[in-house]
């Protein structure tokens, strides 16, 4: 239990997948312009790293691994987590509509986000048991969400400030970016001394 | 060598076979059937959710507009008369336009013409200032000048000017959202012509409306009686207008002595 536990939190904070470990940039620049779809990209993140790796760890350990095919991973990574996006958006669109409605726009787009595929490849680098997988892929996930949510506030704040013209738009958001992760940067070390 | 390269051509050959048939049966067991027209319709409607067409959001009314052929198609007023030809060339039938509305604030009582009972400081929304005593300003009926219908508004078109929101009708969409937002109920929407509407929402007797504010309808009767379409009524010592059978000739605005009625710009 207590294993699991440090896995979540190091994933959430210390191995933070946008901010430490700089994978996702994409939808972390582009979709944090407001709060609310800053949260629903990282509600479907998490959701899409749960499924993928819940795909991805059992083809690796009993299909891939065995037959020595584990140079395969990453383009069949892709293939698996691609298809099962289709699929689960398939499946939302018909049982769960009000969910589809509200993360359909992001499903397509993060069907093999960089973050996604990390995280399902990291999980086994890792050598991580199927449970600890799953957790840690929710920890990245909400590890995402937080980065996500926080630097959207941060984003809403920049809109209304007064910056120097040459900063205005996409500098001081990278600036701002690099300050968020700087600061992510403090957590390190947190989790040994937290269960020491 | 060749072991190698057919072990792995099988293995991801496989693999996507495997998810080419499980997309097409979840799409053949699975997948919704949307109405092409109804998707067509959907795409028209501008998505504000509004539902000012009196059903719940834009997916709801395309839906009965594209199964029920007696759904008004002149229903969204966001989006106007664009919105409903556009709409109607879909379904191929006649366009019906609706008549332009607008949203106003029946409240003139701004910062030079009503007096202030109390120093408002609290949180900056008008639910939070009405429950403190009815608001800062000694009229009862008036705005109470914090913005609760500003924020509600997706266009942009209300702002607080001198302590009184003020709607511009040519961003207003006549959604309705700042009529049910305003504790007070001093919005209303109107037609969006040359009609006179009333600046005023207070029905005390007049002489405490003139302690009160400079701006508020006293029920002298005067616009009644002048009014050339008997379209104006004082009721309870307010005023109202019948915008019907309003002709917009501007008597009553001359006519009124503490000028709370105004003339709607079209």
């Amino acid at each position: 239990m207590k294993e699991l536990l440090i896995i979540l939190m190091s994933a959430v904070l210390v191995d933070n997948y946008v901010l430490n470990k700089f994978l996702g940039i994409c939808p972390f620049l582009g979709v944090s312009k407001k709060s609310d779809q800053a949260v629903g990209m990282g509600v479907s993140v998490i959701f899409v790293m749960l499924v993928a790796t819940a795909a991805t760890w059992p083809i690796y350990t009993y299909l891939l691994a065995p037959n020595g095919l584990a140079y395969l991973q990453t383009i069949v990574f892709i293939l698996v987590i691609a298809s099962l996006v289709q699929f689960v958006e398939i499946f939302l669109k018909k049982f769960i509509p009000a969910l589809h409605r509200s993360l359909g726009v992001y499903l397509p787009l993060i069907t093999t986000n960089c973050a996604v595929l990390g995280v399902t490849i990291n999980n086994i680098t890792d050598e991580y048991t199927f449970i600890e997988s799953m957790v840690s892929s929710l920890g990245c996930g909400l590890g995402f969400l937080l980065a996500m949510w926080l630097f959207a506030g941060v984003r809403e704040r920049l809109e209304e400030s007064d910056a120097p013209e040459c900063f205005k738009g996409i500098p001081i958001t990278l600036i701002a970016a690099s300050i968020l992760s700087v600061a992510f940067m403090g957590f390190g070390g947190i989790i040994d001394k937290l269960f020491a | 060598m060749t072991d190698v390269i057919i072990s792995a051509a099988i293995t991801v050959a496989g693999l996507g076979l495997a998810s080419a048939v499980l997309l097409v049966l979840a799409d053949i067991f699975m997948g919704v059937k949307i109405n092409p027209v109804e998707g067509k319709i959907r795409d028209c409607l501008p998505g504000a959710n509004c539902g000012a067409c009196g059903f719940s959001g834009c997916d709801a009314y395309a839906k009965a507009l594209a199964e029920n052929a007696e759904t008004p198609a002149n229903l969204c007023r966001p989006g106007g008369k664009e919105t409903t030809e556009s709409i109607c060339s879909i379904l191929g039938v006649e366009a019906e336009a609706a008549e332009p509305i607008t949203a106003f604030v029946h409240c003139g009582g701004d910062c030079s013409k009503q007096v202030d009972k109390a120093i408002y400081q609290g949180l900056r929304s008008c639910a939070a200032a009405k429950m403190l005593y009815g608001g800062k300003g000694s009229c009862l009926y008036g705005c109470l000048g914090c913005g609760d219908c500003a924020a509600v508004c997706t266009n942009d078109a209300i702002c607080i000017v001198n302590g009184v929101a003020k709607v511009n009708p040519e961003k207003c969409a006549g959604c309705g959202l700042c009529v049910a937002k305003c504790p007070n109920h001093l919005i209303s929407l109107v037609p969006k012509a040359e009609k006179a509407v009333i600046t005023c929402s207070n029905h005390e007797k007049g002489a405490v409306v003139r302690k009160e504010c400079q701006n508020g309808c006293i029920g002298c009767m005067k616009c009644q009686k002048n009014c050339p379409a008997e379209a104006i009524k004082v009721e309870n010592f307010l005023a109202s207008v019948d915008y019907e059978k309003c002709i917009g000739c501007g008597k009553c605005v001359e006519d009124c002595p503490v000028g709370c009625l105004e003339m709607l710009k079209a």
